[in-house]
Protein backbone atom coordinates (compact mmCIF):
# COMPACT_ATOMS: atom_id res chain seq x y z
CA UNK A 1 0.00 0.00 0.00
CA UNK A 2 2.77 2.50 0.75
CA UNK A 3 4.68 1.23 -1.45
CA UNK A 4 1.73 2.68 -4.13
CA UNK A 5 1.62 6.01 -2.03
CA UNK A 6 5.08 6.59 -2.73
CA UNK A 7 4.92 5.70 -6.09
CA UNK A 8 1.77 7.51 -6.94
CA UNK A 9 2.67 10.91 -5.55
CA UNK A 10 5.48 10.40 -7.74
CA UNK A 11 3.94 10.34 -10.91
CA UNK A 12 1.70 12.99 -9.61
CA UNK A 13 4.01 14.99 -8.27
CA UNK A 14 6.03 14.50 -11.97
CA UNK A 15 2.87 15.86 -13.46
CA UNK A 16 2.02 19.01 -11.45
CA UNK A 17 5.11 20.76 -11.17
CA UNK A 18 5.52 20.52 -15.28
CA UNK A 19 1.69 21.48 -15.37
CA UNK A 20 2.69 24.17 -13.44
CA UNK A 21 5.81 25.25 -15.90
CA UNK A 22 4.01 25.02 -18.82
CA UNK A 23 1.10 27.29 -17.65
CA UNK A 24 3.66 29.91 -17.34
CA UNK A 25 3.68 30.42 -20.98
CA UNK A 26 0.12 31.26 -20.72
CA UNK A 27 -0.36 34.62 -22.08
CA UNK A 28 3.54 34.59 -22.69
CA UNK A 29 3.62 32.36 -26.08
CA UNK A 30 5.69 33.26 -28.76
CA UNK A 31 2.70 33.09 -31.20
CA UNK A 32 -0.92 32.75 -30.26
CA UNK A 33 -0.69 28.70 -31.32
CA UNK A 34 1.75 27.86 -29.22
CA UNK A 35 0.35 30.03 -26.20
CA UNK A 36 -2.68 27.77 -26.91
CA UNK A 37 -0.83 24.66 -27.19
CA UNK A 38 1.65 24.75 -24.32
CA UNK A 39 -2.07 25.61 -22.22
CA UNK A 40 -3.40 22.90 -23.71
CA UNK A 41 -0.18 20.40 -22.62
CA UNK A 42 -0.25 22.21 -19.10
CA UNK A 43 -3.91 21.33 -18.63
CA UNK A 44 -3.17 17.59 -19.61
CA UNK A 45 -0.82 17.42 -17.16
CA UNK A 46 -2.63 18.77 -14.24
CA UNK A 47 -5.54 16.19 -15.07
CA UNK A 48 -3.15 13.20 -14.91
CA UNK A 49 -2.01 14.65 -11.66
CA UNK A 50 -5.87 15.52 -10.43
CA UNK A 51 -6.64 11.78 -11.19
CA UNK A 52 -3.53 10.65 -9.29
CA UNK A 53 -4.33 13.07 -6.25
CA UNK A 54 -7.55 11.41 -5.76
CA UNK A 55 -6.45 7.45 -6.07
CA UNK A 56 -3.60 8.80 -3.59
CA UNK A 57 -6.73 10.52 -0.77
CA UNK A 58 -8.83 7.04 -1.84
CA UNK A 59 -5.86 5.19 -0.51
CA UNK A 60 -4.44 7.20 2.22
CA UNK A 61 -8.05 7.64 3.70
CA UNK A 62 -8.58 10.18 6.34
CA UNK A 63 -8.80 13.61 5.79
CA UNK A 64 -6.31 13.38 2.81
CA UNK A 65 -7.77 15.56 -0.68
CA UNK A 66 -6.21 15.81 -3.72
CA UNK A 67 -5.75 19.77 -2.54
CA UNK A 68 -4.43 18.82 0.44
CA UNK A 69 -1.66 17.32 -1.43
CA UNK A 70 -1.00 19.79 -4.59
CA UNK A 71 -1.42 22.60 -2.48
CA UNK A 72 -0.42 21.58 1.68
CA UNK A 73 2.64 19.84 1.24
CA UNK A 74 6.50 21.60 1.33
CA UNK A 75 8.86 21.09 -1.22
CA UNK A 76 10.69 18.45 0.96
CA UNK A 77 8.00 16.43 0.43
CA UNK A 78 7.58 16.59 -3.44
CA UNK A 79 8.80 13.65 -5.30
CA UNK A 80 8.80 14.80 -8.66
CA UNK A 81 12.60 14.70 -10.92
CA UNK A 82 14.67 18.10 -10.74
CA UNK A 83 14.31 18.70 -14.16
CA UNK A 84 10.55 19.50 -14.60
CA UNK A 85 10.98 21.97 -11.68
CA UNK A 86 14.01 23.78 -13.28
CA UNK A 87 12.72 27.78 -15.19
CA UNK A 88 12.83 28.07 -18.30
CA UNK A 89 15.89 29.26 -18.95
CA UNK A 90 20.07 27.66 -18.39
CA UNK A 91 22.12 29.88 -16.48
CA UNK A 92 21.41 33.72 -17.27
CA UNK A 93 23.59 36.71 -17.21
CA UNK A 94 22.53 39.43 -15.43
CA UNK A 95 21.86 41.47 -19.09
CA UNK A 96 19.58 38.52 -20.11
CA UNK A 97 16.83 40.17 -21.98
CA UNK A 98 14.56 37.48 -21.03
CA UNK A 99 14.19 34.78 -18.61
CA UNK A 100 11.46 33.01 -20.63
CA UNK A 101 13.47 31.02 -23.38
CA UNK A 102 11.17 28.53 -25.48
CA UNK A 103 13.85 26.07 -26.57
CA UNK A 104 14.43 25.50 -23.00
CA UNK A 105 11.00 24.46 -22.51
CA UNK A 106 10.33 22.35 -25.71
CA UNK A 107 13.93 20.12 -24.55
CA UNK A 108 12.55 19.59 -21.53
CA UNK A 109 9.26 18.61 -22.28
CA UNK A 110 10.60 16.53 -25.04
CA UNK A 111 13.23 14.42 -22.84
CA UNK A 112 9.80 13.73 -20.24
CA UNK A 113 7.59 12.67 -23.00
CA UNK A 114 9.34 10.52 -24.66
CA UNK A 115 10.05 9.44 -21.35
CA UNK A 116 6.28 9.25 -20.12
CA UNK A 117 5.10 7.90 -23.96
CA UNK A 118 6.86 4.57 -22.54
CA UNK A 119 6.22 4.46 -19.19
CA UNK A 120 2.34 5.14 -19.22
CA UNK A 121 2.29 2.68 -22.21
CA UNK A 122 4.37 -0.15 -19.71
CA UNK A 123 2.02 1.22 -16.72
CA UNK A 124 -1.20 -0.17 -18.75
CA UNK A 125 0.12 -3.37 -17.09
CA UNK A 126 0.07 -2.51 -13.57
CA UNK A 127 -1.10 -4.67 -11.08
CA UNK A 128 -2.82 -1.90 -9.44
CA UNK A 129 -6.00 -1.40 -12.01
CA UNK A 130 -6.48 2.19 -11.13
CA UNK A 131 -3.03 3.41 -12.37
CA UNK A 132 -3.29 1.44 -15.05
CA UNK A 133 -6.52 3.07 -16.71
CA UNK A 134 -5.09 6.58 -15.88
CA UNK A 135 -2.12 5.31 -17.92
CA UNK A 136 -3.97 4.65 -20.60
CA UNK A 137 -5.96 7.87 -20.89
CA UNK A 138 -2.50 9.87 -20.04
CA UNK A 139 -1.07 7.67 -23.14
CA UNK A 140 -2.97 9.19 -25.38
CA UNK A 141 -2.33 13.05 -24.23
CA UNK A 142 1.39 12.54 -23.69
CA UNK A 143 2.14 10.81 -27.27
CA UNK A 144 0.57 13.97 -28.51
CA UNK A 145 2.92 16.04 -26.34
CA UNK A 146 5.86 14.11 -27.88
CA UNK A 147 4.70 14.74 -31.58
CA UNK A 148 4.46 18.90 -30.59
CA UNK A 149 8.06 19.07 -28.57
CA UNK A 150 9.81 16.67 -31.03
CA UNK A 151 8.24 18.71 -34.12
CA UNK A 152 9.51 22.25 -32.47
CA UNK A 153 13.18 20.58 -31.56
CA UNK A 154 13.38 19.79 -35.08
CA UNK A 155 12.51 23.01 -36.34
CA UNK A 156 14.53 24.88 -33.83
CA UNK A 157 17.35 22.34 -34.16
CA UNK A 158 17.58 22.22 -38.14
CA UNK A 159 16.57 25.73 -38.14
CA UNK A 160 18.56 29.13 -38.34
CA UNK A 161 22.22 29.12 -36.77
CA UNK A 162 19.97 31.50 -33.83
CA UNK A 163 17.99 28.84 -32.75
CA UNK A 164 20.44 25.92 -33.59
CA UNK A 165 22.85 27.20 -30.72
CA UNK A 166 20.32 28.20 -28.45
CA UNK A 167 18.35 24.67 -28.54
CA UNK A 168 21.86 22.89 -28.52
CA UNK A 169 22.65 24.83 -25.11
CA UNK A 170 18.97 24.12 -23.81
CA UNK A 171 19.98 20.58 -24.48
CA UNK A 172 23.62 20.56 -23.09
CA UNK A 173 21.59 22.17 -20.36
CA UNK A 174 19.17 19.71 -19.47
CA UNK A 175 20.43 16.68 -20.39
CA UNK A 176 22.41 15.82 -17.30
CA UNK A 177 19.38 15.84 -15.02
CA UNK A 178 17.57 12.91 -16.73
CA UNK A 179 20.55 10.98 -15.36
CA UNK A 180 17.61 10.94 -12.44
CA UNK A 181 15.28 9.05 -14.51
CA UNK A 182 17.39 6.02 -14.18
CA UNK A 183 18.77 5.92 -10.82
CA UNK A 184 16.46 3.79 -9.13
CA UNK A 185 14.71 5.39 -5.72
CA UNK A 186 13.44 3.03 -3.07
CA UNK A 187 10.19 4.12 -3.49
CA UNK A 188 10.62 3.11 -7.11
CA UNK A 189 11.77 -0.53 -6.28
CA UNK A 190 8.92 -1.53 -3.96
CA UNK A 191 6.69 -0.16 -6.45
CA UNK A 192 8.40 -2.14 -8.91
CA UNK A 193 8.69 -4.92 -6.64
CA UNK A 194 5.12 -5.17 -6.09
CA UNK A 195 4.19 -4.89 -9.40
CA UNK A 196 2.34 -0.97 -9.04
CA UNK A 197 5.36 0.17 -11.07
CA UNK A 198 7.65 -0.16 -14.07
CA UNK A 199 11.73 -0.45 -13.65
CA UNK A 200 12.87 2.28 -16.13
CA UNK A 201 15.86 0.42 -17.21
CA UNK A 202 13.91 -1.51 -18.84
CA UNK A 203 12.56 1.69 -21.36
CA UNK A 204 16.00 3.25 -21.87
CA UNK A 205 17.15 1.55 -24.98
CA UNK A 206 13.95 2.52 -26.01
CA UNK A 207 13.92 6.36 -24.68
CA UNK A 208 17.45 6.42 -26.37
CA UNK A 209 16.12 5.44 -29.54
CA UNK A 210 13.50 8.16 -29.59
CA UNK A 211 15.93 10.79 -28.41
CA UNK A 212 18.85 9.98 -30.80
CA UNK A 213 16.46 9.63 -33.40
CA UNK A 214 14.73 13.04 -32.93
CA UNK A 215 18.30 14.66 -32.02
CA UNK A 216 20.19 13.29 -35.50
CA UNK A 217 17.06 14.98 -37.56
CA UNK A 218 17.40 17.90 -35.85
CA UNK A 219 21.35 18.07 -36.59
CA UNK A 220 21.64 18.45 -32.96
CA UNK A 221 24.16 16.65 -30.31
CA UNK A 222 23.35 14.22 -27.51
CA UNK A 223 25.61 15.61 -24.37
CA UNK A 224 27.88 13.23 -22.40
CA UNK A 225 26.52 13.15 -19.20
CA UNK A 226 28.28 12.68 -16.22
CA UNK A 227 28.32 13.95 -12.68
CA UNK A 228 26.01 14.92 -9.87
CA UNK A 229 22.59 12.75 -10.16
CA UNK A 230 19.90 14.66 -9.02
CA UNK A 231 17.40 13.14 -6.39
CA UNK A 232 14.57 15.35 -6.77
CA UNK A 233 12.43 12.36 -6.70
CA UNK A 234 13.93 11.51 -3.07
CA UNK A 235 12.53 14.97 -2.00
CA UNK A 236 15.81 17.26 -2.74
CA UNK A 237 14.74 19.50 -5.08
CA UNK A 238 16.38 22.66 -6.56
CA UNK A 239 15.81 26.12 -4.87
CA UNK A 240 13.31 26.82 -7.65
CA UNK A 241 10.80 24.40 -6.81
CA UNK A 242 10.14 26.84 -3.60
CA UNK A 243 9.62 29.53 -5.57
CA UNK A 244 7.08 27.56 -7.94
CA UNK A 245 5.38 26.04 -5.21
CA UNK A 246 4.39 29.64 -3.66
CA UNK A 247 3.08 30.58 -6.39
CA UNK A 248 1.37 27.75 -6.89
CA UNK A 249 0.20 27.19 -3.49
CA UNK A 250 -0.81 30.96 -2.48
CA UNK A 251 -4.37 31.48 -3.17
CA UNK A 252 -5.10 27.49 -1.93
CA UNK A 253 -3.14 28.72 1.61
CA UNK A 254 -4.44 31.83 2.06
CA UNK A 255 -7.72 30.86 1.79
CA UNK A 256 -8.31 27.23 2.89
CA UNK A 257 -11.00 24.98 2.06
CA UNK A 258 -12.35 27.80 0.41
CA UNK A 259 -14.54 27.18 -2.88
CA UNK A 260 -14.29 28.49 -6.28
CA UNK B 1 20.53 25.41 -42.70
CA UNK B 2 17.21 27.02 -44.35
CA UNK B 3 16.54 30.55 -44.61
CA UNK B 4 14.57 31.99 -41.69
CA UNK B 5 10.75 33.22 -42.50
CA UNK B 6 10.29 36.44 -41.34
CA UNK B 7 6.22 35.81 -42.03
CA UNK B 8 4.41 32.25 -41.85
CA UNK B 9 2.19 31.56 -44.27
CA UNK B 10 -1.80 32.00 -43.91
CA UNK B 11 -3.71 29.08 -43.65
CA UNK B 12 -7.19 28.09 -44.03
CA UNK B 13 -8.90 25.89 -41.47
CA UNK B 14 -11.34 22.98 -42.11
CA UNK B 15 -12.69 20.65 -40.02
CA UNK B 16 -15.29 17.84 -40.14
CA UNK B 17 -17.26 17.12 -36.65
CA UNK B 18 -17.98 13.85 -35.38
CA UNK B 19 -21.57 13.89 -37.14
CA UNK B 20 -20.42 16.37 -40.19
CA UNK B 21 -20.06 14.45 -43.72
CA UNK B 22 -18.14 17.47 -44.99
CA UNK B 23 -15.00 19.38 -43.34
CA UNK B 24 -16.25 23.12 -43.07
CA UNK B 25 -14.45 26.15 -43.13
CA UNK B 26 -13.74 27.34 -39.42
CA UNK B 27 -11.26 30.06 -39.54
CA UNK B 28 -7.23 30.64 -40.24
CA UNK B 29 -3.78 30.52 -38.40
CA UNK B 30 -0.13 31.02 -38.87
CA UNK B 31 2.34 28.31 -39.44
CA UNK B 32 5.38 27.27 -41.19
CA UNK B 33 4.01 24.81 -42.86
CA UNK B 34 1.46 22.29 -44.04
CA UNK B 35 2.23 20.02 -41.26
CA UNK B 36 2.41 22.67 -38.18
CA UNK B 37 -0.55 24.15 -39.24
CA UNK B 38 -2.17 20.85 -38.91
CA UNK B 39 -0.83 20.65 -35.52
CA UNK B 40 -1.82 24.32 -34.56
CA UNK B 41 -5.36 23.70 -35.88
CA UNK B 42 -5.54 20.19 -33.35
CA UNK B 43 -4.54 22.98 -30.63
CA UNK B 44 -6.60 25.58 -31.59
CA UNK B 45 -10.08 24.83 -33.56
CA UNK B 46 -10.25 21.17 -31.69
CA UNK B 47 -9.86 21.58 -27.98
CA UNK B 48 -13.62 21.50 -27.07
CA UNK B 49 -14.27 18.00 -29.30
CA UNK B 50 -15.54 20.16 -32.83
CA UNK B 51 -13.67 17.44 -34.84
CA UNK B 52 -12.39 14.11 -35.93
CA UNK B 53 -10.82 15.71 -39.06
CA UNK B 54 -8.85 18.51 -40.29
CA UNK B 55 -7.97 19.63 -43.71
CA UNK B 56 -5.33 22.56 -44.29
CA UNK B 57 -5.12 24.58 -47.05
CA UNK B 58 -2.78 27.41 -47.85
CA UNK B 59 -4.90 30.59 -47.98
CA UNK B 60 -2.92 31.67 -51.08
CA UNK B 61 -4.31 28.45 -52.95
CA UNK B 62 -7.34 29.38 -52.89
CA UNK B 63 -8.93 31.50 -55.70
CA UNK B 64 -11.71 33.87 -54.86
CA UNK B 65 -14.83 35.44 -56.35
CA UNK B 66 -14.38 39.26 -56.70
CA UNK B 67 -16.95 41.24 -54.53
CA UNK B 68 -17.56 44.07 -56.93
CA UNK B 69 -18.62 41.39 -59.23
CA UNK B 70 -21.39 40.31 -56.69
CA UNK B 71 -24.00 42.09 -58.88
CA UNK B 72 -23.54 39.86 -62.40
CA UNK B 73 -22.64 37.03 -60.85
CA UNK B 74 -25.30 36.23 -58.10
CA UNK B 75 -28.51 38.64 -58.38
CA UNK B 76 -29.40 37.62 -61.68
CA UNK B 77 -30.25 33.78 -59.79
CA UNK B 78 -32.90 36.06 -57.28
CA UNK B 79 -35.67 35.78 -59.79
CA UNK B 80 -35.45 32.44 -60.58
CA UNK B 81 -37.59 30.54 -58.34
CA UNK B 82 -38.12 27.94 -60.52
CA UNK B 83 -34.42 26.70 -60.31
CA UNK B 84 -35.80 25.38 -56.55
CA UNK B 85 -37.53 22.03 -56.82
CA UNK B 86 -39.85 23.10 -54.91
CA UNK B 87 -42.92 22.87 -56.64
CA UNK B 88 -43.25 18.54 -56.64
CA UNK B 89 -45.41 16.68 -54.25
CA UNK B 90 -42.62 13.74 -52.77
CA UNK B 91 -44.23 10.65 -52.29
CA UNK B 92 -44.01 9.97 -48.72
CA UNK B 93 -42.40 6.41 -49.17
CA UNK B 94 -39.13 8.48 -50.87
CA UNK B 95 -39.21 10.29 -46.99
CA UNK B 96 -36.97 13.74 -45.94
CA UNK B 97 -34.70 14.96 -48.66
Amino acid sequence: MSAAIDYLLHLADNALVLGQRNAEWCGHGPILEEDIALSNVSLDLIGQARLLYQLVATLKGGNTTEDRLAYFRDSGDFRNYTLLELPHHGPLSGYAQSSMDYGTTIVRNFLYSALMALLWEALENSANTDLAAIAAKSLKEVRYHLRHSRDWLVRLGDGTDESHARVQASLDHLFPYTQEFWAQSPAEAAAVAAGVGVDLLTLKADWDGIVDAALAEATLQRPVVEGYVTEGKKGLHSEHLGFLLAEMQSLARAHPNGNW
Amino acid sequence: MTTALKEWPLWEIFVRSKQGLEHKHCGSLHAADAAQALDMARDVYTRRQEGVSIWVVESKAITASNPDEKGELFDPAADKIYRHPTFYDIPEEVGHM
